[in-house]
């Protein structure tokens, strides 16, 4: 409980950090952000009264701490260029991020652990090679353009899938999508699970277990798993935050209307409430997994909890 | 990366460092059945070492032990890499990509701004090998000139991040304390930010350009490596020779730099060789997403932007520069998995 407890009081700095950062790094372009933020066509008066709103007209340190209060009360400000409050956008479009990013890990942790595990067991054999030579194309494809490849094969040439939008849980939306998102990460579970299952066999309690003449496969699922998995359960934990911050692109060429998307499109709208808005929101979840994987980590090993 | 890495990562430095000395042995075995002229190049490399070793053993012993065991570090490694079959591969491809991106203006047939509408979307033929653009631009005069632009953006910001990460690293490591504490929660916030997604805040403040990829990157990416040398350093610090030099009143800047430092080489160069094709990546997507390079840079990632609009039409436009990008991050993952198997006794075969 005790490990529990400071790990949760830990984040506080860091989500702290996180939006001192990202505030100044947003607050300090040169120029007016009202103006930069509506372009040239807009009056004297405009510019003044959006100013006073979002406290431009205060110092910054003051405009930090009204920023934070405002984000402890859910509040992550408004956005001028759509009219509505940054909030209600963000909440609209995570449910997309999340589809994604849920069967973007499913396609990665069903494909890449499996992978992994006979890879370990068969080591260096053809499928061993096979199954490496796969994952690392996986990770040395671009996204966006592994997505374009796959867009144009299976929307266009075989024309089996719809490669735009996302229809609630239709799946047929959603498989393309989740594969491009799943592959390169499928291909790290991949590698880990092997170079991680390949250690644990090395150890003298598994040497043990095959001598009391236990199948290689017996072993493996029995023995050498269990142990085997705490590195690759935390690099999972972590990897649902790179599935969302992957999302920005994957939902990007498939027009998705996620988070991600709202972020590249605030950076070409200069929308800052909205950028920061999202920015922060995205990082704050990834914060959350970081924790649970963290807590998680404890439950599985409990030696962690005594450093 | 995970605290379990991180833990395991300086037992096997501890380990492979034990395991050096006794491995030469084993290696210069290996050598004496090669025939080849690399195996008798080896050979002499290493007695050469031997030599020096032997004349300078009555100086100051403790320096000597520690750069014979780093050089014969780097035979071992060398050694190791020559056998890998996919290393080598990525070293070549990756040496061509470099000699593409130095001689580009003397190896691209086209100029690659030089736009002939008249010729727009031509497919890959004998004339364009791989074909135009849609204002008739030569996708191969632009692919070898976009090279360049990935060669600098994978080496530039990946050696000042990594410099960065080192230097933070080490002092967080070696000074510990209020100092460690500080460095290394700046590094977890920098490191709970999706790098993409800071990169683009960092775009966004300072404008798109290409030079400005230069310093989002450099930012980005520094946290990771102050994460591992930071765990290397406070494994290091234990170690005899660093007591012994602290013993001598070695002064605290020389025994981080000379001592220290020369230990956590293995692990940035396999970093290095990481962070290169991260970076190039990154620099192709945040031009894909419009908050890159701008029109008209033969950026490879801008390109597979541009010609995403076309892809159903002029497939080509889109799909030549990714497989550039392809082959030349695979090339480096390739270097980067076979450096870092030659550095870890558990994974080599």
């Amino acid at each position: 409980m005790n490990y529990i407890i400071r790990r949760v009081l830990g984040t506080i700095p860091i989500i702290l950090g996180i939006s001192l950062l990202l505030f100044f790094m947003l607050n300090i372009v040169p120029g007016n952000p009202v103006e930069l933020m509506m372009g040239e066509h807009v009056n004297y008066e405009t510019i003044e009264r959006i100013s006073e709103r979002m406290n431009l007209n205060d110092p910054i340190i003051v405009r930090f701490g009204k920023y934070i209060i405002d984000l402890l009360h859910g509040d992550f400000g408004y956005s001028y260029k759509l009219k509505r409050e940054v909030s209600t956008l963000i909440w609209q479009a995570f449910p997309n991020t999340l589809i994604l990013a849920v069967a973007g890990s499913l396609v990665s942790w069903g494909i890449g652990l499996p992978a992994g595990i006979i890879s370990a067991v068969k080591k260096n054999s053809v499928t061993d090679y096979f199954v490496m030579t796969f994952a690392l194309i996986g990770i040395s494809m671009p996204v966006f353009w592994s997505a374009l490849i796959f867009q144009y094969i299976f929307g266009l040439k075989l024309n089996l899938l719809p490669i735009q939008g996302l229809d609630g849980l239709n799946i047929k939306y959603i498989i393309l999508p989740a594969i491009v998102l799943g592959w390169s990460s499928a291909a790290s579970v991949a590698r880990l699970t092997r170079s991680s299952l390949l250690e644990v066999m090395t150890s003298d309690y598994i040497r043990t277990a095959r001598e009391k003449g236990l199948l290689k496969w017996q072993v493996v699922l029995r023995h050498a798993l269990k142990n085997s998995m705490l590195p690759v359960i935390t690099v999972m934990a972590i990897q649902v935050a790179s599935l969302l911050s992957g999302a920005v692109i994957t939902e990007t060429i498939f027009g998705i209307p996620g988070v991600g998307r709202i972020a590249v499109g605030a950076i070409q709208t200069r929308d800052m409430p909205l950028l920061q808005g999202s920015v922060m929101f995205t990082t704050v979840l990834i914060v959350f997994g970081n924790l649970v994987a963290d807590i998680l980590y404890g439950f599985i090993d409990p030696r962690i909890k005594y450093d | 990366m995970s605290k379990y890495e991180l833990d395991n990562n300086s037992i096997k430095q501890n380990y492979f460092r034990d395991i050096a000395a006794a491995a030469r042995k084993g290696s210069r075995l290996s050598f004496s059945v090669i025939k080849d002229g690399n195996g008798d190049d080896k050979m002499s490399e290493t007695s050469n070492k031997r030599k020096e070793y032997k004349q300078n053993s009555n100086k100051d012993f403790d320096d000597d032990n520690d750069d014979l065991t780093r050089e014969t570090m780097l035979g071992e490694v060398m050694y190791h890499l020559k056998k890998d079959k996919k290393a080598m591969t990525g070293g070549v491809v990756v040496i061509l990509f470099v000699l593409i991106a130095i001689f580009a203006p003397l190896i691209a047939p086209y100029d690659p701004y030089f736009v002939d509408m008249g010729k727009m979307f031509t497919k890959p033929s004998s004339e364009y090998l791989l074909g135009t653009d849609f204002i008739g631009r030569d996708i191969l005069s632009r692919m070898i000139y976009g090279a360049r632009i990935s060669l600098i953006i994978g080496l530039v910001p990946t050696i000042i991040s990594l410099v960065i990460g080192t230097v933070l690293g080490m002092t967080a490591g070696y000074i510990g304390g209020k100092v460690d504490y500080l460095i290394m929660r700046l590094a977890d916030i920098c490191m709970s930010f999706p790098s993409i997604l800071l990169a683009m805040v960092v775009m966004y403040t300072l404008g798109s350009s290409l030079f400005n990829i230069f310093i989002a990157l450099s930012i980005v990416g520094w946290g990771g490596t102050a994460r591992i040398i930071r765990s290397q350093t406070l494994a290091l610090k234990e170690k005899e020779f660093v007591e012994a030099a602290v013993a001598m009143g070695v002064k605290k800047s020389t025994l981080m730099w000379r001592h220290i430092f020369p230990n956590t080489i293995p692990s940035l160069a396999v970093l290095f060789t990481l962070n290169v094709p991260g970076a190039i990546m990154s620099e192709a997507s945040l031009s894909f997403l419009g908050v890159g390079a701008q029109p008209p840079t033969p950026s490879w990632g801008l390109m597979i932007s541009r010609g995403k609009e076309y892809l159903f039409s002029a497939p080509w436009v889109a799909i030549m520069p990714g497989i550039a990008i392809f082959i030349v991050v695979i090339a480096f993952n390739f270097i980067g998995d076979g450096l870092r198997d030659a550095l870890d006794p558990y994974t080599r075969n």
